[in-house]
């Protein structure tokens, strides 16, 4: 515990230029919030034929990330996977965040904010968008009780911890927080049964509903959308890139506040491996979707394939976006050599980016491609482009996720301290029984 | 029971004598004589029957649209005229792209030149075929993919066979636009600018007026009009007959000038759907293009350059 005192004790100068740069971002989009409010989407780049740009394709990528978290944690959590215990909250938390943030993207795509309301009382079953919200809101309780149930052990023994240098508010808090935990065998037990229950619930729904943000395109009779690969296709997708933001994350932790006897190289390198073998299963599901369109090249698929094959239009991204989120993940997993940390970020943090063009590329090729032919003449119907505005907003959905991160780590302990000192009880009453957990154990503490 | 024949069967008299009334209501039914401003349209002579029995030659450009925007309520505008099952059939072979419905159908609905809710396209189908005009309204399908994915029920069908949208529910998704394979809606991006005079009227599916910023509109195929007995605007303004409006039930379609039996017509024409294979079966027909009227190249006479260029990749 004392290793990560610093961590929670006080805030660097350093930290407090990053919030007041991050708050500025996120004060520009309100700004760019406030002008779309007042002036209508007029201020955004979407018109009647692209309805949806930029927005909806951060809802995705922050959306999937969030899912990759929950599925990351909960599995690890599940299956009991021994070196788990340093990267699950960094998984959790990103959860949380991200499934804040990305239904915000998903709000700024609708006309009407005085109306959200009309989401509850209205609802309608047969529409994916309600599949969604019960999902997500679902979801979001589901995350965040998971959360917190990782969390109370660790807040009882920051509670506890006298030599803690914090105000006193901050203790009281953690005493609240920690509902009277004291490490009991029964309340041991009832707690990790609870939190195994629900990693393991977890599990199917972040299937269930990464396949039903899918299917907000899926449902939808628009070339390159109308597949059913999109629901499995999505999943993948999801995890893949949060997997790299979590690889991203354990890099930047590591490297802030010295964590590399927790996260250990041997982290990067089992990271590199899950990223190795979704990047593998994306990039079949990719082919396969692209095969089969190109190859039949019925009338309106081939239209958008072609835009995604023309250098003129999207052929640079979507050849970036192939590249950087399949091969060049394989690549660095692949070669020994490359199995470091720095490699292993390097390429997760291309992985996001492209991961990210990615998602553009769903949405926006789609969109400009309409079954009756356009003939417009106006430059902004049939090319979208975003503006300033929609930009802001997106930088400030990035902005508010690092927040977060910040404004967390500040709060709790990056890696969950409990774990830590069971295991290192756990060594001290029997050295040698448990020789199967205690082996991989020793590597990482 | 012999009753209702009865009046099943007056409703078809009724309607058979739209037809001929239709064009002469538009003239005169709603276009009134003003002297205030509106919009100038310069030119035309119009002749009109006063309400004294005289008919007199007005210059279009002191005629001012009097549309009677009679909105029944919300709940209303949601089951439909009973009895009804509304039918559109577009007549390819007739269309030289005049644009009277585009604009009469702006006019109707009080709507910027920017913004067609009826459109008419050039198709071709290939290069070796040649190309033809064609009118595009919303098909107000039985099988509706963009009443399938709203969320909060803005967007329904009706019994009479329209698909509506209630403003005051919409919440600005836009999920319908991309579920419409048509391209048919159209999302007000910004504050609409509406005429003064009508400012305090109130809102119905049925009128689909006033626009508001925020959410999603469409060709209605003007239910109110149906409710007077008269046909939509965009079907009376088509100087070439072009548009046939009516009903399923009563098997029969008039375009203002002649009242058809529509299951004949599909049959003596080859009416055919658009995109049949989308199995959204479309409550509009269309004619093919065969022995027609005019030479296409004509649609592209008095053209504004703006609207001309959007033409350019087909011929």
């Amino acid at each position: 515990m004392k290793n990560f005192a610093p961590q929670i004790e006080r805030i660097s100068t350093m930290t407090k230029v990053w919030i007041g740069l991050l708050v500025l971002v996120i004060i520009i989009g309100c700004v760019a919030l406030y002008q779309q409010i007042v002036y209508g989407h007029v201020v955004t780049g979407m018109r009647d034929h692209v309805i949806w740009g930029l927005f909806i394709a951060n809802f995705i990528f922050f959306i999937g990330i969030s899912y990759a978290g929950a599925i990351l944690s909960g599995t690890l959590y599940v299956f009991n996977v021994p070196w788990r215990r340093p990267i699950v909250r960094i998984a959790g938390l990103l959860t949380i965040a991200a499934a804040f943030i990305g239904p915000i993207f998903i709000l700024l795509c609708v006309g009407r904010f005085d109306r959200l309301h009309y989401l509850f009382i209205y609802a309608r079953l047969q529409s994916p968008i309600i599949w969604d919200v019960m999902a997500i809101t679902t979801y979001l309780v589901g995350a965040i009780l998971y959360l917190y149930l990782t969390l109370i052990r660790d807040f009882s023994i920051y509670g506890d911890a006298d030599f803690l240098k914090i105000p006193e508010w901050k203790r009281k808090l953690y005493k609240k927080l920690s509902l009277g935990y004291n490490g009991k065998p029964e309340q041991r037990s009832q707690l990790k049964n609870a939190t195994r229950t629900l990693a393991l619930v977890m599990i199917p729904l972040v299937i269930i509903i990464s396949s039903v943000l899918s299917w907000i395109f899926g449902m939808t009779l628009r070339p390159g959308w109308h597949s059913s690969i999109f629901g499995p296709y999505f999943v993948i997708a999801s995890i893949l890139t949060g997997v790299g933001v979590i690889i991203i994350l354990m890099w930047t932790f590591r490297q802030r506040y010295k964590l590399d006897n927790y996260l250990t190289d041997k982290h990067f390198k089992y990271m590199g491996y899950i990223m190795l073998v979704l990047s593998g299963i994306y990039g079949y599901f990719s082919f396969s979707e692209y095969l089969t369109g190109w190859y039949v090249s019925e009338k309106w698929d081939a239209e958008v394939l072609e835009k995604l094959f023309s250098f003129h239009e999207y052929g640079w991204w979507f050849l970036f976006s192939n590249i950087f989120a399949v091969v060049l993940p394989i690549i660095v997993a692949v070669i020994p050599k490359l199995r470091k940390p720095g490699p292993i970020t390097f390429a997760a943090a291309f992985m996001v980016l492209a991961m990210w063009v990615k998602r553009y590329l769903i949405v926006i090729p789609t969109l400009e491609t309409p079954l009756v032919p356009m003939q417009d003449t106006r430059e902004a119907w049939i090319h979208y482009t975003a503006t300033w505005q929609e930009w802001a907003l997106t930088a400030t959905g990035l902005a508010t996720l690092i927040l977060i991160y910040i404004v967390f780590s500040k709060f709790v302990t990056i890696v969950p301290v409990s774990d830590y000192i069971d295991d290192e009880a756990e060594k001290v009453e029997a050295p040698a029984t448990d020789s199967k957990t205690a082996v991989p154990e020793a590597n990482v503490s | 029971m012999q009753n209702s024949d009865k009046n099943s069967d007056k409703n078809r008299r009724d309607f058979l004598k739209l037809g001929a009334l239709g064009a002469a209501a538009a003239a005169c039914g709603s276009m009134l004589c003003s002297s205030c401003g509106g919009a100038p349209e310069e030119g035309e002579k119009v002749k009109l029957l006063s309400p004294d029995g005289k008919l007199v030659e007005v210059d279009s450009k002191h005629l001012k649209h009097v549309h009677h925007l009679i909105g029944v309520s919300g709940e209303e505008a949601r089951k439909g005229i009973p009895g009804r099952k509304f039918v559109m059939v577009i007549d390819l072979a007739r269309c030289k792209n005049a644009r009277k419905c585009i604009t009469a159908c702006q006019k109707m609905h009080h709507i910027p030149e920017d913004k067609e809710w009826l459109q008419v396209k050039l198709m071709r189908d290939n290069p070796e075929s040649a190309p033809y005009w064609f009118p595009k309204t919303c098909f107000h399908c039985d099988n509706p993919p963009c009443v399938k994915v709203c969320p909060v029920n803005a967007t329904f069908k009706r019994q009479d066979g329209l698909v509506l949208i209630d403003n005051e529910r919409c919440v600005g998704c836009k999920f319908c636009m991309a579920a419409c394979p048509y391209s048919t809606r159209v999302f007000n991006w910004a504050e609409p600018e509406l005429p003064n005079e009508f400012e305090d009227i109130q809102y119905s599916p049925e009128t689909s007026f006033p626009s508001k910023v925020g959410t999603v509109e469409k060709c209605d195929f003007c239910p109110d009009m149906a409710r007077q007995g008269l046909l939509p605007d965009c079907v009376t303004a088509c100087p070439n007959g072009v548009f046939y409006f009516g009903d399923e039930n009563e098997d029969v379609v008039s375009n203002g000038e002649e009242t058809v039996r529509f299951s004949q017509l599909l049959k003596d024409r080859s009416g055919y759907r658009y995109m049949e294979d989308l199995g959204t079966k479309p409550r509009v027909w269309y004619l093919p293009p065969t022995d027609r009227i005019f030479p296409v190249e004509r649609g592209l006479d008095d053209l504004p350059d703006n609207i001309k260029d959007r033409f350019k990749d087909v011929m």
